[in-house]
């Protein structure tokens, strides 16, 4: 076989491995967090039997084990269960919530990782000169400063100042591509600012790094430009790393924009979170945290494999 | 008169330098050097590293590496005073008039790119060739170096290649846009001597049939004694001495070039083996965990207390790994080890304290062997500590011993292995191993890294060395020349056994067997036209089998 193929496959069975446990450590982690579901929702007046009977109904007298293999069983058919506040299907409420969540990613993702790494790729031109300077100082001062922060000082000037965007990022299904791109304008630029830096310097890194390599000065002695060199001799030997990092940026897209969707009310999957956590509502905030689990694991996945894919020794074998 | 291809008038560079502790200072590397070269000839530049010769190298295509700075005098390409000129020009240069083969093409290969692309590059990015053109170019290149395949080759990515091959390659590269002339820095150095024969003859036919001129730098006066026209001899930076290369080979002017003509001449007279072996390999097979293949079979060896075996060949041969086997590295698979009078565990974990301590290593890279936040004090009292139990004034005074020994003397204790020359730092790593009063030092390669002259200084060191101390080496080394000066018996080593062994008088006489004819056939001679023999003979042979 392939070596490629057989290190892709044992990636790809690894990262099974490890979702697996991430969901061990979820339904541990809910299982032990205090407080009684059945009390939460029959409220501080129910009787005891009441009470009795819902932890029945719900299940919350089985020992763990049972009650995780019958959830796992359940989220393997597709099912994760229904949310014990509102009774309601828990993968429908969520699949709208994770689009929305995921095109407010796929714009900011769009827009930050070619912008960062071609600033990268210009600090690196322009190493210890102004444009680098300029171009790490700005950077820098905008994962400084927290997200929420970034996201007012945005909303006065560009939607209350100029008027050119909507401050809450509501969306529907009736608007067209473009309206909804206008309403989550803000949002994006935000989250863009917040990844910048750190793409744009390990790309600076990892291509700085390739500069000292011996066939670096090689392409120079034939007499190429500086920005071709970096461009098509030190880039392609850069890629590993640099994946690493923005793959892990994109995670954070997904995953970490609870602050971003709570400030612009943005109907994402961190506000559902946070709704259901604050409810107790334990199969939601499962539910939620196995989706979070497998988008980390699964970017990380592609970084390693467009890794091992990047390596000419490993893609073209003795 | 017509102008010559290349004119270096005074030419002076220096460099940033950063001493641990200091302040960064300029300081000058190259003092004003001049000489010329006409289309079409091949000026060798030599010297020991620190010289200068890679950066005046360089400075015929205006470069200067890393820190270095081209500060004064004048370099004319072509008719053109090429360090005034701009950037844009200065890279119209290279890669185009002027290109550029370094030592290592391992190195200078990008991994990520196939052969062809890299070598047609700046033929193609220079707009000397068609894409198409170049490829033919680099094609008919290929097949004169003598690649195999070489309609395919290109296709090819550098790791996919052996190390010959791709020297070949990257010479191809230097020559693909037709330059006018080529820097070649050092292009068989890395090479084993079976391979670099080949590669510098293919070198050698290639400039003669295109008719380029070449700069040729290397250390090793007998390499390029065979391709050169006219030598240079540079010392720290400055011109010691220049003729033809007949003048410089036969007749040298400067003591310095004598010296350099004269290296390793250094005799030394076999003793006799003794009745009892210090050491004693016997049936030993080893491999690497998770392999399928012995890198060692079946090896028989011992060496005599006092006397040394060398053990020689070319990288892959194995010669390490039996070092890693006698030291317990790499416990054996079959056979066994005796030392003194009894047998040797196989794991190092396993070995008692005074097994240890009779039984030291000294390494190739005195530098990645020494803890560079430790002085050499430090460094040479450990074992002192460690197995006599040597503290304050006691210590101190052996130490001093010990560098009086290695003929470093006062005021090294307290330096830094950052502040001592290659040679100096290979001499602290003798006496840090002799400090253990060992009865064997296992020496691996450890004049391989040094400039010639050095590593004479160091052979004789440990000759001298063997003699008061009376400790057995077994040397390991990839070059003949070491071997007849350091010897008692010697180990020739092919693909993982030993093929030929006996007292050093022996082994080194006919008949000889075919891996160590050709082995020894194949280490330059300081003489003109010793290339031209070498491969006439080979083809006789070939022809008469």
């Amino acid at each position: 076989m392939h070596p490629v193929i057989k290190l892709v496959a044992q990636r790809l069975a690894l990262g099974l491995l490890l979702l697996l446990a991430a969901s061990v450590l979820i339904f541990a982690g809910t299982t032990m967090l205090p407080g009684d579901v059945a009390q939460q929702i029959l409220g501080q007046g129910a009787t005891p039997t009441a009470l009795a009977n819902l932890r029945a109904e719900l299940g919350l007298n089985d020992p763990p084990v049972t009650r995780y293999f019958n959830w796992l069983g359940g989220v393997l058919q597709g099912d994760l269960g229904t949310a014990l506040t509102n009774g309601r299907d828990i993968a429908e409420s969520i699949g709208g919530r994770l689009k929305n969540t995921m095109f407010l990613a796929f714009w900011a993702a769009i827009i930050s990782i070619p912008l960062a790494i071609f600033l990268g790729l210009l600090a690196v031109r322009y190493k210890d000169k102004w444009p680098d300077k300029l171009i790490s100082a700005v950077t820098l001062t905008t994962i400084s400063i927290p997200e929420f922060m970034i996201g007012y000082i945005l909303v006065y000037w560009l939607a209350i100042k100029f008027r050119w965007f909507p401050s809450v990022a509501i969306m529907n299904d009736s608007m067209s591509l473009l309206e909804k791109l206008n309403a989550i304008a803000i949002p994006v630029i935000v989250l863009t600012l917040v990844v910048l830096a750190h793409m744009m310097r390990m790309t600076r890194a990892a291509i700085l790094n390739v500069m000292q390599s011996a066939y670096i000065e090689t392409a120079e002695l034939k007499g190429l430009r500086m920005l071709k060199i970096i461009r098509t001799h030190a880039f392609p030997n850069a890629v590993a790393p640099i994946v690493n990092v923005v793959m892990l940026n994109m995670a954070y897209l997904v995953v970490g924009v609870v602050v971003v969707e709570v400030v612009f009310a943005y109907p994402g999957m961190g506000q559902y979170l946070v709704d259901h956590v604050s409810k107790r509502d334990v199969p939601v905030v499962q539910a939620c945290g196995l989706i979070f689990a497998a988008v980390y694991i699964g970017l990380n996945l592609i970084a390693d494999i467009v890794s091992i894919v990047s390596n000419p020794r490993l893609r073209h074998p003795k | 008169m017509t102008e010559p291809l290349l004119k270096v008038r005074g030419l002076k560079i220096g460099a940033t330098i950063y001493p641990p502790g200091e302040k960064s200072r300029e300081i000058e590397i190259v003092h004003g050097v001049d000489f010329d070269l006409e289309a079409g000839k091949v000026l060798g530049l030599i010297g020991e590293s620190g010289a200068g010769k890679s950066t005046i190298g360089l400075a015929a295509m205006a470069y200067g590496r890393g820190g270095v700075e081209l500060t004064g005098g004048e370099v004319w390409v072509n008719g053109r005073d090429v360090l005034k000129s701009p950037l844009r020009d200065k890279r119209r240069l290279r890669g185009a008039e002027v290109t550029y083969v370094s030592q290592s093409a391992a190195a200078s290969f990008n991994p990520a790119k196939r052969i062809m692309e890299q070598v047609t590059e700046a033929a193609i990015s220079q707009g000397k060739f068609s894409k198409q053109d170049a490829e033919a170019r680099a094609v008919a290149l290929f097949e004169k170096l003598g690649l195999p395949d070489p309609e395919t080759i290109g296709t090819r990515y550098p790791h996919q290649v052996s190390g010959g091959q791709l020297q070949r390659c990257m010479t191809a590269l230097a020559l693909c846009p037709e330059p006018d002339l080529v820097v070649f820095d050092e292009p068989t150095t890395a090479l084993d001597v079976t391979t670099q024969i080949d590669v510098l003859k293919a070198i050698k036919d290639a400039i003669r049939d295109t008719g380029v001129a070449a700069l040729y730098i290397t250390h090793d006066l007998a390499v390029v004694a065979q391709v050169s026209d006219h030598i240079m001899v540079l010392q720290q930076g400055s011109m010691v001495e220049y003729g033809t290369a007949d003048q410089i080979i036969n007749n040298p002017q400067e003591e310095y070039t004598q010296a350099l003509v004269s290296v390793r001449s250094i005799k030394h007279i076999e003793k006799e083996p003794t009745d009892t072996p210090v050491l004693k390999v016997e049936n030993v097979t080893a491999r690497y965990a998770g392999t399928n293949f012995d890198v060692l079979k079946n090896i028989n060896v011992e060496i005599h207390p006092g006397q040394t075996l060398a053990v020689v060949g070319e990288s892959g041969s194995g010669k390490s790994t039996l070092a890693r086997v006698i030291t317990g590295l790499l416990p054996p698979s079959e056979g066994q080890i005796t030392f003194d009078d009894h047998v040797l565990t196989s794991g190092l974990s396993t070995r008692p304290k005074e097994d240890l301590r009779q039984l030291q290593m000294i390494y190739q890279m005195a530098d990645t062997a020494m803890n560079p936040r430790q002085t050499v004090g430090t460094i040479i009292g450990r074992p002192l500590e460690l197995y006599f139990g040597l503290k304050g004034k006691e210590k101190q005074k052996r130490i001093q011993e010990l560098l009086d020994e290695i003929e470093l003397g006062d005021g090294f204790q307290d330096r830094y292995p950052a502040e001592l020359s290659g040679g100096q730092k290979q001499r602290v790593c003798i006496a840090r191993a002799l400090a253990a009063k060992p009865k064997l030092i296992i020496c691996d390669e450890v004049t391989s890294a040094l400039d010639p002259l050095v590593a004479d200084g160091i052979l004789k060191l440990l000759l001298k060395l063997q003699k008061v101390e009376d400790v057995a080496y077994l040397f390991i080394t990839h070059d003949l020349a070491t071997v007849k000066a350091i010897a008692d018996s010697i180990a020739v080593m092919f693909q993982g056994e030993v093929v030929r062994y006996g007292p050093k008088s022996q082994v080194l006489a006919p008949p000889f067997d075919d891996y160590t004819d050709l082995l020894l056939s194949s280490v330059p001679e300081m003489r003109l036209g010793w290339l031209e023999e070498v491969i006439a003979h080979r083809k006789m042979e070939s022809a008469g089998n």
